[in-house]
Formats: structure tokens, sequence, C-alpha cells
């Protein structure tokens, strides 16, 4: 007699959970790389035989130019934006875990309540607030400092500030659950042996919280990187992101191959970002254990 | 010293929630005010409700957007379920490629994701429309599902199991009467995540719509590029008093939950 296996059989499972990724998570990525070593067919489609000028065009001339510069840009913008919420973030993520007392699970769903509302009427809202006739410009005129109307939307900062007001509560999390998890008593042992508060923060607090300033960069940085939402509301589609250009390539320009071959670039890029991001928080650890 | 630094921090937080509710109150305030143009305020009014409620274009996306967030949640919720408990029971090399391909959703932009499922479907000839978008949110649905799934089974006791096989559990019984019960909190938790994401998509849905299923935030962005009525004010302003009822109640939940065990 075979013995009883002591728990239920997995393999219809995996099945299904290979057919998943197969199919709509590995096919897809595979599929847009492939077609990035093609040509564009005469009605916008993809046609054959392979090439590689998707891949030699990015280096000419003005094309070279144009991605070099939005390529910047977008890293730029997310590093930025991943900056500003790092240094709003975790102020508020360590208030509401050392100060906010029985008020802390209500301002944590407070945080979370700007989320369930869209996300592009979230955007529209600044939309209203920062436009020439707008409330920021209004406040700014009672307060004296108008009439001059000043422009705000439309420019980098509006854009940069979209990206800091939808990405801020992200961080704010990730930084709350590892700061959340942090052992009181080493504050304790720190102020015991004589450490201020910025040498406990710089030598306790933040050391500690590196899990969760990587978690929260990853979900910050990485979507930034590919935003071509807020750029097209708040910044008028006049200061082209790498989203942008790819959006451009697959809606409007119809040259999927080049697209495709930009989104591979992205892709690559980002995979690099993750790979380091890693290594820092892993040669943290080990730092620690040493 | 130390209470003007308690009251500076105070607030500060205290601005850091203005900033975050701001655009809030500008849009229910924006929801009452009887101008058809420019932001000024000329007047209470509700007429931006009813014109919403007779607005035949912005129901029919809101109830397409609805029905796509139920059919997605419920096919991520069957898919993430084995992605989760196979990425948890099986070892080995098999194990880190499906735990791998199962962060890639997560972590990919969704421009990319976006784009290349519509790659994908116009090369199998996959019509755009609903069924496509319902697919590409399960695409990225099942991920988050699978996640929380895979950390419930890792802190889960197998010694449960181990005991309802020794009593004359057959497999499947372990699995219904065990297993799943337990797995409840995760999968809800996982299905109001995908249900929100999809609910509230707006990119993965602008690449793989088509033409034909403008869903809620496809709706409001061509509202947004070509000529802004108030009544996507007053729209936001109902989704935001939804939201907000949602959450309280679950914090409310949740805290009452909380003291039942403290006693």
């Amino acid at each position: 007699m075979s013995i009883q296996p002591k728990t239920f059989r997995t393999t219809p499972f995996s099945i299904a959970a290979w057919i998943w990724a197969a199919s709509l998570v590995v096919a897809p990525l595979l599929y847009i790389v492939s077609i990035s070593f093609l040509s564009r067919g005469p009605y916008g489609g993809v046609q054959s035989p392979l090439t590689l000028t998707n891949y030699t065009r990015m280096t000419d001339g003005s094309m070279a130019l144009t991605l070099l510069l939005s390529l910047g840009r977008s890293v730029a913008l997310a590093g930025f934006s991943t900056v500003l919420c790092i240094f709003v973030g975790f102020p508020l993520a360590l208030f509401l875990v050392f100060r906010a007392g029985r008020w802390r699970n209500a301002l944590f769903f407070l945080l979370i309540i700007p989320f369930w509302t869209n996300f592009l009427i979230r955007t529209y809202a600044w939309m209203v607030i920062l436009s020439d006739n707008g409330w920021l410009n209004h406040v700014l005129e009672i307060l004296g400092l108008g009439p001059q109307y000043l422009h705000w939307l439309f420019t980098p900062q509006a854009v940069l500030l979209g990206m800091f007001y939808n990405y801020l509560p992200y961080m704010a999390m990730s930084l709350y659950v590892s700061v959340e998890k942090l052992d009181t008593k080493l504050l304790e042992a720190a102020a015991d042996l004589g450490a201020g508060p910025v040498r406990r923060f710089f030598q306790v607090t933040l050391p500690l919280s590196v899990p969760g300033l990587v978690a929260g960069s990853i979900m910050v940085f990485i979507p930034s990187l590919g935003e071509f939402v807020i750029p097209d509301i708040l910044g008028g589609g006049t200061n082209l992101f790498v989203g942008n250009l790819l959006a451009q390539q697959f809606l409007t320009v119809r040259h999927w191959p080049f697209g495709s071959a930009l989104s591979v670039i992205l892709i690559i890029l980002i995979g690099a970002c993750l790979v380091a991001l890693e290594k820092v928080t892993k040669g943290h650890s080990e730092d620690l254990i040493a | 010293m130390s209470t003007i630094r308690r009251w500076a921090s105070g607030f500060g937080v205290f601005l850091i929630y203005v900033f975050l509710f701001l655009p809030m109150v500008v849009l229910v305030a924006l929801s009452f005010n009887n101008a058809s143009r420019g932001t000024q305020w000329q007047g209470f009014t509700f007429s931006w409700y009813e014109k919403l409620s007779e607005n035949q274009a912005i129901l029919e996306a809101l109830s397409r957007s609805l029905e796509i967030a139920v059919e997605a949640t419920l096919l991520s919720a069957f898919l993430g379920l084995c992605v989760g408990i196979s990425m948890s029971r099986t070892h080995g090399f098999r194990k880190t490629i499906l735990q791998k391909l199962a962060t890639l959703p997560i972590v990919l932009p969704e421009i990319v994701q976006g784009l290349s499922l519509l790659c994908f479907f116009v090369w199998l000839t996959i019509p755009l429309g609903e069924f496509s978008v319902v697919i590409a949110h399960t695409a990225f649905g099942t991920a988050y599902v699978a996640t929380l799934v895979k950390a419930r089974l890792t802190a889960m006791d197998p010694l449960l199991e181990e005991a309802a096989a020794d009593l004359g559990a057959t497999q499947s019984k372990i699995l219904v009467k065990i297993t799943l019960p337990q797995l409840w909190p995760a999968m809800v938790s996982g299905m109001l995540m995908v249900f929100t994401l999809s609910f509230d998509d707006f990119i993965v849905a602008f690449f793989t719509a088509g033409v034909g299923a403008t869903t809620l935030p496809l709706k409001i962005y061509s509202m947004l590029k070509f000529g802004v009525s108030p009544e996507v004010n007053a729209l936001s302003a109902l989704i935001l008093c939804a939201s907000f009822l949602l959450v309280t109640m679950a914090f409310w939940n949740q805290n009452k939950r909380e003291r039942k065990f403290e006693i």
C-alpha cells in the first residue's frame, strides 16, 4: 500500500499557474522582443525580414538626441520624485509610528483614501488648482502676491508635483511597515549610551529602514520611469518622456517594431535598476550581520 | 523645547494631509459650483448631479468598468489561488522561475504591459474590446492575488493538513476544509486589490480596449482632453464618498475584530 500523502495534490493548480505564466506574462513580452527585430508593414502592422534597423536607428543623429533627452528626462523626473517622496514620507512614517499614539490607525487609513479615487481624477484636480485661472493663483492674489498670473500648469514642476502627489502614499506606506517593525529597545539602548536624536536616527533608525526605503523606491521609481499620463495631463505633452515617446510610436506613428525596440530598452533599464537596488539591500544586510 | 518640537512635527504632518486631501476638497467644492466653465465660485447647485444621472455615456462607461472589474477579479482570484499554491508547494528551479514570473506584472510599468498585450492580442487576432481588457487585467491581477496567497500559505501551520490526513481526510477534503478556509483572508484582500486596480486602471485599458469598450477611466480621460464638463466633478465626488464609506467600514470592522481578540 502506498503512503497516503499528507496534503492535497498540487498538479492541477500548477498546470493552471503555468498556463497563466506562459500565456499572459512570458508570451506578450517575448512577442514584443521578437517584433522589435521586424520591419514595419505597409498598414502599420509588422512584417519580415529580420532586421536590426530599429536598434541602429536609435543611434543616428536626431533620433539619438530625442531618445537620450527623453530617457534623461524620465530618469531625472523619476529620481527627483523618489527623493521628494523619501524626504516627506520618512518623517511622516516616523510620526505615525512614534508620535501619533491612538490616532495611528486612523491616520494610516487617511493615507489610503486618496488612492481610492481615480488616478485621473486626482491628477485632474491638480489641473484645476494649477491652471492660470485656478485656485492657486486666486489664493496668491488674495494674499497680495498677485495679480500677475503665474504659469503653473504645463511646466516640468507641475509634472513633478503630480508624480510626487500620486506616489507619496506608496513610499510612506512601505516606510511605515519598515519603521513599525523597528525594535524600540535599540533606540533606548542608543539613548542610554549617550547618542543624541540625530545620531540615533542615522545609526539606528535609518540603517534598519533600508528594506522599506528600497521597497518604496521600487514602487515609486519604476512606475515613474514609464509614466506617460501625468506628463500628458499636467505637462501638456510638451516635454516628451520615454512613456510619451512609446505611446506615440504605438498609437500615433503606428511604428510597432520601433516602439517595441524602445520598450525593450526601457525593460533593460528597469531590470538594471532592480538588480542595482537588490544589490543595495543584499550588501546592506551583510553589513548588519558583520 | 520638546513641546515646541512636538507641535511643529504635528503641524508638519497636518500640512502633508492637507496636501493629500486638497484635490479631493477642490473636486467636491466644484461639483456644487454653479458655473459651467472656470473654477471661480458662482453659487451652490445640485444640477451637475442631475445632469450626471442623465448622462448615458458616463453611466454606460461606469457599468462597463464595474463589469470588467468583477470579471477580472473572479478570474484573477481563481488563477492567483493556483499560482500562489504552486509557488509555495513546488520546489527548486520551477519555484524560482514561477516566483520571478509572478513578480513581473507587479514591477513592470503598466505602459509596457499594456502595449505588449496590445501587440499580442493583435497577433492572435483577439478582437480588442471588453474581453481583451478583462484578460489584460487578469494578467496583472493574478500576480497580486498569488503574492498574497503565497504569503499566507508560508505562514500557515503545515501540521494542520497532516493532522487532517492522519485523521483520514481525503485530499479534496483537506483542500476544502483545511487549506481554503485559511486562505480566505488573503483571497479577500487580494480580490479587493484587483477590483480597485481594475476599476481604476487607465493605462492598460488605454492600449487594450480598442474603440468600442470605453471604460470609466477612458471616458474621464477623453473628457479631460476634449473639454471638461463639471459632471466629472460630481462623478468624482460620488466615487470619493463611496470609497470613504468603504474604507471607513473596513477600518471600523478591523478595530472591532482587534478588540474582540483583546478580550
